[in-house]
């Protein structure tokens, strides 16, 4: 094997590295750049505020769709935030590391990797068929709620863990309960990232497609309650391109949610920045 | 031989009436002993200072007082503390209460992220009072009492962050007082600190010595011997557990030591 000198393989690694660097945002913009430039034109007040026909058709707008995924998110974080961060609460202040607990946590990360459909059929074996909910907006949004928890609990946990102890130290001496503590001091001092995490699951309801398919249904009304069925965007998507022959519908639908999807991402950057910016003014000791 | 200078206090502790009484005191972290067989009355609106090398033990001593071991699971606890002769660690003693009675000032000044007054305002708070006037009444009392006053009080608002380091330490005292507690706990609390901040909290601590029973634990014998009005010596015995050598009234201690190692580490020979 020929050697290759310091300099040479210097430069080497660089435009591997480059490349790969590239390659990546070339992926990602060919992606948005395709959907945007197929999706936009079809895009107008018209197409945002009527309701599709439905059926076979695909022709129409996707009013309907946009106040089902609302309506989804909303009912999902309601419940997804209070148990997430509960149990978060459980294993960062109260639990003490033992087999329980290491059980728990180690749940929590399998849970993470159990791939949507697989949350998808137990969703519609326990809400849809065992619960009786059927396909409606409540059996969707537990089944999301089982799907996001290990998320949400691990990016809470991670985030209570970041407050320094002298905190919770300082409040305790102050003669403040465990209880107090961690509502007055620990709570906010971890809400940057708490928010985080409630905004990285409200996206992932919004991308969310398998799980949804099984439990949520795929009408296109507008919902009367949580017991009506729906779709969401990504379902709309997923339906008007294998349903009907409205591609460029599909295309102006998926435009919308992709469009959405950066302004989340956008959004939780600015979050995630601010989080840190502020924990390393606690951390110097200066703003 | 020279001796570290003491500072003579004609007007020493007011009374000598014991306010903390320790008896037998056995302090285990699993099985590691941290602490033998302590015996110390610590008297009321006094200072007395906890000496002696690093890890004999002198933080975990303090923070028996207030029972801030607790926090530590494998912590165990053995022996008499009683405070107004009351045991501390009696099975239905209050802990919460306990510790409103008995303050503690950390190594490291650590203000909640909040603005001053909230900072000051902590402890009311949680103790359940939630009447405006009263708290401004009360931060404000506690912020002259500690000497941070002047120059914060056109600053109530903004965050406790942006004070220096000293003043950052003052207003962690100042929140402690907000609370009226009788205790006093300082764990090193000048040791991140300037000398001109240093002399400021030493200042502030002889003046509070007047009406609150301070323990202090600090590395810096100049400043026990500046500071204490009573001087306690800690060293480890050959298993590493922290055991009390003496006590004593600081003139005593650093001028006329009875024990040879009070005399070595005094003199600075080690430590």
């Amino acid at each position: 094997m020929p050697r290759i000198s310091p300099k040479t393989s210097e430069r080497l690694a660089k435009i591997l590295l480059w490349g790969a660097g590239f390659l990546t945002v070339l992926i990602l913009a060919a992606i948005v750049i395709y959907v945007l430039v197929n999706g936009v034109s079809e895009i107008n007040w018209e197409f945002l505020t009527t309701p599709p026909i439905g059926g076979l058709s695909g022709e129409g707008g996707i009013s309907t769709i946009i106040v089902t995924t609302v309506y989804l998110i909303l009912i999902t974080i309601f419940i997804l935030t209070p148990v997430g961060i509960g149990a978060a609460i459980y294993l960062s202040e109260y639990a003490q590391d033992n087999i329980l607990t290491n059980f728990i946590r180690y749940a929590v990360e399998t849970l993470a990797g159990v791939p949507s459909i697989i949350y998808g059929l137990f969703g519609y074996a326990l809400f849809v068929s065992a619960l009786y909910l059927g396909h409606s907006l409540i059996a969707g949004a537990l089944t999301l709620v089982c799907l996001l928890l290990p998320t949400m609990i691990r990016t809470t946990e991670e985030a209570l863990r970041a407050v320094p102890q002298e905190y919770r130290e300082a409040s305790l001496a102050l003669g403040a309960t465990r209880w107090q503590t961690i509502w007055h001091v620990a709570l906010p001092a971890a809400l940057p990232g708490i928010a985080t995490a409630i905004i990285l699951s409200t996206g992932r309801v919004i991308e969310e497609t398998a799980c949804l398919y099984v439990t949520l249904g795929g009408s296109a009304a507008m919902p009367r309650s949580i017991l009506s069925g729906g779709r969401t965007l990504a379902l709309h998507v997923y339906y008007l391109a294998m349903d009907t022959m409205a591609f460029d519908k599909a295309m102006a639908t998926a435009a919308v949610l992709i469009i959405i999807i950066v302004i989340i991402n956008l959004f939780t950057n600015w979050l995630s920045q601010r989080f840190r910016s502020a924990y390393t003014a606690m951390e110097e000791g200066r703003p | 031989m020279k001796l570290i200078e003491v500072t003579n206090r004609d007007n020493g502790p007011a009374s000598n009436a014991t306010k903390i009484k320790v008896r037998g005191l056995n302090l285990y972290y699993g099985v590691f002993q941290a602490l033998r067989d302590i015996n110390l009355d610590i008297i009321e609106k006094s200072i007395t200072a906890i000496i002696g090398p690093s890890g004999c033990g002198k933080s975990s001593f303090l923070r028996v007082f207030n029972r801030m071991n607790d926090l530590i699971p494998s912590a165990k606890t053995e022996g008499m503390i009683e405070l107004d002769g009351e045991s501390i660690y009696a099975r239905g003693c209050d802990v919460v209460e306990l510790r409103k009675r008995v303050g503690m000032v950390f190594q490291k000044p650590n203000p909640f992220p909040m603005s001053v007054f909230d900072n000051v305002a902590f402890g009311p708070r949680r103790h359940g009072n939630h009447n405006k006037s009263e708290l401004e009444e009360i931060v404000e009392r506690s912020l002259i009492r500690a000497a941070l006053w002047d120059e914060t009080k056109d600053k109530l608002h903004q965050s406790a962050l942006s004070l220096s380091g000293g003043q950052q330490q003052r207003l962690c005292i100042a929140r402690v007082l907000a609370v009226q507690p009788e205790v006093i706990l300082m764990d090193e609390p000048c040791s991140a600190l300037d000398p001109i901040a240093t002399m400021k909290i030493e200042d502030l601590m002889r003046n509070l010595a007047q009406e609150y029973t301070i323990v202090i634990v600090t590395h810096n014998m100049q400043q026990a011997a500046r500071v204490s009005d009573r001087t306690a010596f800690f060293f480890m015995s050959e298993d590493r557990a922290g055991i009390l050598v003496e006590e004593g009234p600081t003139t005593e201690i650093f001028t006329n030591p009875k024990d040879k190692r009070t005399e070595d580490y005094v003199t600075g020979r080690f430590g």
